[in-house]
């Protein structure tokens, strides 16, 4: 990383919120709370449909090491894009680049948590299971972070493999393997992520381009991420109902991920037939504030949050109360 | 003169609350450790043939 930079940015971001001592929930902010509650919401998904009798301790442990290794990866994360996210407005309040914890700090506690979280997935559940955690980590911290994020508009299409694997590192840590059925929610939140990033791209993407990152609509325009969006929408919504299929899901599952389906492959049409993101600046008031033009991108990406959200919870509503997945094909 | 190297009060309050937290935290990590020997052996106690 460009020290120079690093401290330019820190400096720019000292003169508009004086920085002041680090407090825990600064730490805390560092492990990306909010991502973690969606990586643990699927990978306790993963864990509970691999459907082997497991001891609640080490399902709780394993949850822990696969939240702890994620909140790593934010921590490594915001490290090591200090420098542009003083950039832009959606992340330059983050402890890093606000100054309020060193950049330093912020690495040792990213090592120090993928260590510990991979070496107690190991020791609780199984190596298989740490070995995909610990390639999670590495995958979002280089791959993606160091890599992908700064050199190509197809940045979230391929790092987000990484945010897909912990429903599959949640069954290999219950089961020990890792079948089609584990491989097919990786899929399903793998066809998630770019219409979900791209959305919320399309009324940010004055913070990407200042910031130099080359997210779709930067690098390629509203429009053609706009079909794009819709080309993945086409691709995620029969995924979403493949597990009903494959002795995944049950009718619980089959109904929310086909209604959810047609509302999420409605807004993607009106988003692609929008003018959203061809203006210069669709931000309005507020930090989410979006103009008229851009809240197709806006109303997309909210409910696509809510659709991951309730497919993985039909999932685990139906083992929980025991529903029998489907099997719509023997 | 004061001395460049002397942590004022302050600073030196919070590295001492930082360590204790950390401690905390290394002594649960072991707990946890030490747990989930106890559990995975008990799990292998039953599963060993009379």
């Amino acid at each position: 990383m460009d020290v120079t930079t690093t401290a330019q940015s820190l400096q720019a971001t000292t003169e508009v919120e004086p920085a002041r001592a680090a407090r825990w929930s600064d730490y805390a902010l560092l492990l990306k709370p909010r991502v973690m509650s969606l990586v643990v919401f699927t990978a306790l998904t993963g864990l509970v449909c691999a459907g082997k009798p497991l001891n609640p301790f080490l399902g709780a442990v394993a949850v822990l090491c696969i939240a702890v290794g994620a909140g790593a990866s934010g921590a490594l994360n915001m490290w090591f894009d200090a420098d542009i996210d003083a950039k832009m407005r959606r992340t330059r309040a983050r402890p890093v680049p606000a100054g309020r914890v060193q950049g330093a700090d912020a690495l040792t506690l990213g090592v120090v948590l993928s260590l510990f979280s991979v070496m107690l997935m190991g020791m609780a559940m199984n190596w298989l299971a740490a070995g995909l955690l610990a390639f999670t980590i590495a995958f979002y911290a280089i791959v993606y972070t160091m890599w992908l994020k700064r050199f190509t508009p197809q940045n979230i299409v391929i790092g987000g493999a990484a945010g897909a694997l912990p429903p599959v590192i949640g069954w290999a840590a219950a089961s020990g393997s890792t079948p089609l059925n584990a491989w097919l929610l990786f899929l399903i939140v793998f066809l998630w992520t770019p219409p979900h990033s791209w959305a919320l791209a399309l009324y940010t993407s004055g913070d990407y381009a200042k910031a130099g990152v080359p997210m779709m609509p930067v690098a390629k325009g509203a429009a053609s991420t706009r079909r794009q969006i819709m080309l993945y929408s086409l691709l995620f919504v029969p995924a979403a109902l493949a597990p009903a299929f494959t002795g995944l899901g049950g009718p619980i599952y089959l109904t929310v991920a086909a209604a959810g389906g047609a509302v999420f492959l409605l807004l993607a049409a009106r988003l692609a037939l929008s003018k959203a993101g061809d203006g210069d600046d669709p931000r309005g008031e507020g930090l989410y504030g979006v103009k008229a033009d851009a809240r197709p991108a806006r109303n997309l990406f909210a409910v696509s949050i809510l659709y991951l959200f309730a497919l993985f919870a039909a999932l685990l509503a139906e083992r929980i109360v025991g529903l029998a997945p489907l099997e719509l094909i023997r | 003169m004061s001395d460049p190297l002397r942590e004022d009060t302050e600073a030196a309050k919070a590295r001492s609350r930082r360590n204790l937290v950390l401690a905390g935290a290394l002594f649960l990590f072991v707990v946890l450790v030490f747990a989930v020997t106890l559990v995975r052996l008990g799990g292998n106690v039953t599963s060993v043939p009379s």
